[in-house]
């Protein structure tokens, strides 16, 4: 058995120690806002928040995470950084398919708490490993601004 | 009871309407009743259903069947704006249930088959949708004007509420809903001028923008019906290959595995999840009978595809003055498109429950009534006794138009006991999948006096549509092939198009976001520009020249070119050469005109800074949705620029994931512009001429950076270094 913090709240897992963070969300919480895009860190649809870190949850083994806590796109509108990205995107109308757009706003809260006011090039580095397939990438970049700018 | 209430659009509705997308948008209604019957539903009972996409309840709600699916494009939304409209609703109070499959209510106008492709959407459904609503506000004024005893042209309804402004009385939809159904349904209703719109054509927040920003939206692979198992899958690597043998000794060791499932052309590991079942597939031990395309490699698909170019073609257009390569004074070029792989974030999935007698079906697809029919053939059933819960789809492009991964799914669930969920790695799904073909175009023009006044062009690759839209190939024709080529904008005197159909050895190929004008677009502009130089003019200049008789064609190109500064000065750093290239089109209905600047580097790495497009597409419904699907096709179009390429060695594909197929990502991105030019003319379809219009665009910027025409795809750098090949 393990348990592991996600969103608040303490849940005990029966699976293998080296079972990434992103099946137990998926497949045995039935926590799916978190996404499957890659297997291989090459995508960020399946980031969360792992102790205030953007990780790749599809890398991290469960057994890894210990008494860090998850917080994942079922939690950030609860931390002021994942707030005010969610209202950026509702308000400029980001998301098109919206596959990605969790691992999107889960990197982008972490850059607004990191850096309160990112530049272009502190954007392209903290997003660049998120891809999107729709193409939303002028509107994520409008997106993290807006976010930045409701200080 | 006369009452006068306040508007419905409560924050109720609202979250009704959420709540349903949040579970997929579906509200699935199994086997839902056809034409004027009532149904059943959670709250109050529907009283009005006089046709088969509008459901008005005692209560006042109102229901949209929806038969278009959601992959991004926002049709949720410009559907419901449709019929809002025409039904004087706010839109914030129609709900949206996915259309069961059918094809005979719920056909696509254009394809005639349940489908959401091709840019279709609006341009199938703007008078449909528009009539189906005013019929049943027409239906809604009679009941109240019978209810009232006065002339229906002297009521009037805003916001779900039928007025008489001379006796100053007020009904809702809801208390009308009852009567209304006996009323006949007007052959004709008429439309709204479009002067009045109060939705059409003005913004509106797309309906499944929450759900999309904190996790509730449900994609076909987030379906987790009670006690499903996860399944993941390898097939061949080889197309057409089969298994000879299998150990799977060390898979059924996995802690969590359940199963393994062989069959004909595949492996399956099922699990308790997907990690277990990944483990086990990585420990099977798989040998294949790879079969008679074992030898294909990107080299001999492409040797085949220019020996078809060389046979006849079938004529599509032959007017006029001919014109044949190596007459003397014709030019003659040829461009070629590479295979590409799809890769929508939401890999490919199926989750199936297979019962004696019945098939239920989770899944996020373009193709309702293929689903049905494949799970039917797969399962050994009748399409009557399959169940499909659509979903939101993760990505479509083209790629959820077919139904592979429904035949895959349903043949493993037969050996599984309770529901599967069929979920395909992302190896798997840009290795054994279907993909866009290689197309080729061969062009010849003579030009007079800076005109062309001979044009021919030959396009080669396969038929799609002969496969997948049979009753649209014919005379060995096929229109989507053609598309861009049989309709350029431009005056070109003698006027001949062929296809050759050429199908490559062993590649399952099917429609990719642009399709055909993908191919055409790129070798029209091109060859566009290599004209316009050989007549020593500037691209804009002999452009304009052949427009004289398309003035909207003319009109995006000025604008395009008016935004871009086409003329002015290029700013460029040390070692980096720059320049603009054009494109226009004319498809899908829609006249995008784009301008890319690009920069090469001195060792050939290109960067494209900035896409300027402006677009007529006629009468818009969402103006936001038309330009986040021009900024989006736009950056789909860049990464098949840039690096789309799958390629083949000893029948197998060598890429396999997004570090090798690659996309593009947000520190590649140019500044983007989208200008939209007014028109009052009939809708075009924007999901993908944003696609088309960038290769040939940057391929002519990169040719005024460097004096390099290249005429393959995706760019080769080493073409394009300073001083020659590195």
């Amino acid at each position: 058995m393990i348990k592991i913090s996600i969103n608040g709240t303490v849940h005990d897992v029966e699976v293998e120690q080296d079972t990434p963070l992103l099946w137990v969300l998926r497949d045995v919480l039935g926590m799916t806002g978190t996404k499957f895009g890659c297997g291989v860190a090459q995508c960020g649809a399946c980031t969360v928040h792992v102790d205030g870190t953007p990780v790749r949850s599809c890398q991290l083994a469960v057994g890894d995470v210990g008494d860090m806590p998850v917080v994942t796109i079922e939690g950030i509108g609860a931390t002021p950084a994942g707030a005010k990205v969610q209202k950026a995107w509702m308000d400029l109308q980001v998301a098109q398919c919206g596959y990605c757009q969790s691992g999107q706003i889960m990197a982008a809260a972490a850059l607004l708490t990191q850096t309160p006011a990112p530049t272009d090039a502190d954007i392209d580095a903290a997003m660049a490993g998120n891809i999107c397939r729709c193409g939303t990438y002028v509107r994520i970049r409008d997106g993290v601004k807006r976010a930045a700018s409701q200080a | 009871m006369d009452m006068q209430p306040s508007p419905s659009p409560s924050g109720a509705s609202r979250r009704d309407l959420l709540r349903g997308l949040a579970y997929g948008g579906l509200l699935l209604a199994v086997g839902l009743p056809l034409g004027r019957l009532a149904v059943a539903r959670e709250d109050a009972p529907t009283v009005f259903a006089p046709d088969a996409f509008i459901r008005i309840a005692s209560d006042g709600a109102a229901t949209l069947i929806m038969p278009q699916v959601e992959m991004g494009q926002g049709i949720y939304t410009a559907m419901t704006m449709l019929i809002a409209e025409e039904l004087d609703l706010p839109l914030a109070a129609v709900r949206l249930e996915a259309a069961p499959p059918s094809d005979a209510l719920y056909g696509n106008p254009i394809f005639k088959v349940q489908a959401t492709g091709g840019s279709t959407s609006v341009r199938a459904y703007w008078t449909p949708m528009r009539k189906a609503g005013a019929a049943a506000r027409a239906m809604l004024v009679q009941a109240a004007a019978k209810r009232w005893q006065v002339d229906p042209a002297a009521c009037e309804t805003q916001d779900g509420i039928v007025r008489h402004a001379a006796s100053g009385r007020s009904l809702p939809y809801g208390e009308l809903a009852a009567a209304a159904s006996h009323m006949t349904p007007p052959s004709d209703p008429p439309l709204k001028d479009p002067k009045t719109f109060r939705l059409l054509g003005k913004t509106q927040t797309r309906l499944d923008i929450e759900a999309k920003g904190n996790g509730t939206a449900k994609y076909g692979i987030d379906a987790l019906p009670p006690g499903v198992k996860v399944a993941t899958l390898s097939s061949c690597p080889v197309p057409g290959g089969k298994i000879r043998r299998v150990d799977d000794t060390q898979a059924r060791a996995v802690a969590g595995v359940r199963q393994v499932v062989v069959l004909e052309d595949l492996v399956a590991v099922v699990g308790d999840h997907m990690w277990a079942a990944k483990k086990g597939l990585d420990k099977l031990v798989i040998e294949w009978d790879e079969g008679p395309n074992a030898t294909l490699s990107t080299e001999s698909l492409r040797a085949a595809m220019h020996e078809a170019a060389k046979r006849p073609g079938v004529p599509v257009k032959s007017e006029g003055a001919d014109v044949r390569p190596g007459d003397a004074g014709v030019i003659s070029a040829s461009y070629e498109l590479p295979f590409l792989a799809h890769a929508p974030m939401e890999p490919m999935n199926c989750t199936v429950h297979l019962r004696p007698g019945a098939c239920e079906i989770w899944i996020g697809t373009q193709v309702m009534t293929m689903v049905q029919a494949k799970a039917a053939q797969a399962a050994g059933l009748k399409p009557d006794q399959i169940t499909i819960h659509n979903h939101l789809l993760g990505g479509g492009f083209g790629r959820r138009l077919e139904v592979d991964m429904v035949d895959k799914a349903v043949r493993i669930a037969a050996h599984v006991d309770g529901p599967v969920k069929v979920v395909w790695t992302r190896e798997e799904d840009i290795q054994k999948a279907m993909y866009r073909s290689t197309y080729g175009s061969w062009l010849s023009a003579r030009l007079e006096n800076g005109k062309p006044v001979a044009w021919r062009h030959t396009v080669v690759g396969p038929s799609v549509i002969a496969r997948w839209l049979p009753p649209a190939f014919s005379g060995g024709v096929d229109i989507d092939a053609i598309d861009g080529a049989a309709d350029q904008p431009y005056a070109v005197g003698g006027f001949h198009v062929d296809y050759v159909r050429h199908e490559p050895q062993g590649v399952p190929t099917c429609f990719w976001r642009g399709v055909g004008p993908n191919n055409n677009i790129f070798s029209v502009e091109s060859f566009i520009d290599r004209l316009a130089r050989e007549a020593k003019n500037d691209p804009l200049d002999f452009r304009r020249a052949l427009l004289t008789a398309n003035p909207r064609a003319l009109q995006v190109l000025n604008t395009a070119a008016a935004h871009a500064g086409w003329g002015t000065p290029l700013a460029a750093k040390a070692g980096e050469r720059v320049g603009r290239g054009i494109c226009l089109q004319t498809v899908f209905g829609s006249f995008l005109s784009t301008i890319a600047e690009v920069a090469v580097g001195d060792d050939g790495t290109v960067r494209v800074r900035r896409l300027v497009t402006a677009v007529d597409c006629g009468m818009v419904v969402n103006p936001d949705g038309v330009i986040s699907q021009i900024q989006g096709g736009l950056v789909f179009g860049l990464s098949a620029a840039l690096h789309g390429r799958i390629t083949f060695e000893k029948g197998r594909v060598q890429q396999s994931n997004f570090h090798d197929y690659r996309v593009v990502r947000i520190d590649e991105m140019p500044a983007v512009e989208v200008h939209l030019v007014p028109s009052t003319e009939a809708p075009g379809g924007i999901g993908e001429p944003g696609t088309t219009t960038v290769q040939p665009a940057v391929a002519n910027a990169i040719y005024a950076a460097t004096g390099v025409q290249l005429t393959r795809m995706p760019i080769d750098q080493t073409l394009l270094a300073k001083g020659g090949r590195t």
